[in-house]
């Protein structure tokens, strides 16, 4: 099974990372842009999807500061 | 007395926390893959980025061999205490409370900093005046402490912010300048500064020195009354 997890921080705690694109953007002339957030996106394969919870609780996010989402992508390969 | 200094792949001030504490006491290094603590008095979890500092900050080193027997020591109330990548090591390994995010800035910070001392009653400080300031090095990227809003009301109200940014000082957005914290136990220490590298006015300040001072007193006292450890 192919997963993805996609971990972003938490709402209200300050993320300067999405601060400095959100920034960055109207200088290159894109307007209109405002909450910009970075997270990180996090792809494998894994046998028991069921794991795929306590594995991001455990190691793939810090729950205090992270949210994660996990989505199952289906079969094997890309 | 003994302290042990812990060295994963990637930590870079276990030699200068080694000789920081030997200006108080014998001290050794122990390997990230040994779950032996060798019979030390005392942990100190140094500075570095512990295997890459990957995924975030601390996030591996806490499944490090050494970690159990560190958890286990802390567990039996000896004293450990948790420097920079420690002090991140530790959150993530839930023996302190909180994280360490990005500094607001995003960039390195590398300067002498000015601290408050708020308790000088811990195993860690005792040797500090209530107040008093104490000037040693951070070196930084992620040494923005947070906490949830309970969890700060709960470090405050017990004392367990133990050191602060003096005003002005708090170069990485820490919440309530909060440069160092203890757990509720009051055997476990991490702090974002270097006491290691303030250990002789040759390089600026010998003030770091205070903190090994207060962990060899507190070691003495509990070798003279064994029921003691980590009250």
């Amino acid at each position: 099974m192919r997963a993805r997890i996609l971990v972003r921080p938490k709402a209200g705690i300050l993320d300067p990372q999405g601060k400095a694109v959100e920034r960055a953007l109207p200088a290159l002339g894109f307007v209109g842009v405002s909450d910009v957030h970075v997270g990180r996106l996090i792809e494998l394969e894994v046998d028991d999807a069921s794991q795929l919870e306590a594995m991001c609780e455990r190691l793939l996010a810090n729950p205090l500061i992270e949210d994660y989402e996990i989505e199952l992508t289906g079969g094997r390969g890309r | 007395m003994r302290f042990g200094v812990v060295r994963f792949p990637g930590s870079c001030d276990d030699v200068d926390a080694q000789l920081a504490a030997s200006r108080v006491g014998d001290a050794v290094l122990l390997w990230h893959a040994d779950r032996d603590l060798h019979g030390v008095d005392a942990v100190i979890i140094p500075g570095g980025f512990s295997y890459g500092d990957y995924l975030r900050v601390g996030a591996i080193a806490r499944f490090a061999p050494v970690m159990d027997a560190v958890a286990d020591f802390a567990r039996e109330g000896g004293p450990v205490l948790g420097i920079c990548n420690g002090f991140q090591v530790l959150c993530e390994a839930r023996l302190l409370p909180g994280a360490l995010l990005s500094n607001i800035s995003l960039r390195f910070v590398c300067r002498q900093v000015e601290l408050e001392v708020v308790n000088a009653q811990t195993s860690f400080t005792r040797a500090c005046v209530p107040g008093e300031r104490l000037s040693i090095p951070i070196k930084h990227t992620a040494g923005r402490y947070y906490a949830p809003p309970e969890q700060l009301e709960a470090l405050e109200s017990e004392g367990r912010i133990v050191l602060r940014y003096a005003p002005g000082h708090n170069a990485n957005g820490s919440v309530l300048d909060i440069a160092g914290v203890i757990n509720e136990r009051g055997n476990v220490m991490g702090l974002m500064p270097h006491p290691e590298h303030a250990v002789d006015a040759l390089t600026g300040s010998a003030d770091g020195l205070r903190l090994f001072e207060s962990i060899r007193d507190h070691c003495a006292e509990a070798a003279r009354s064994p029921g003691l450890v980590g009250a």
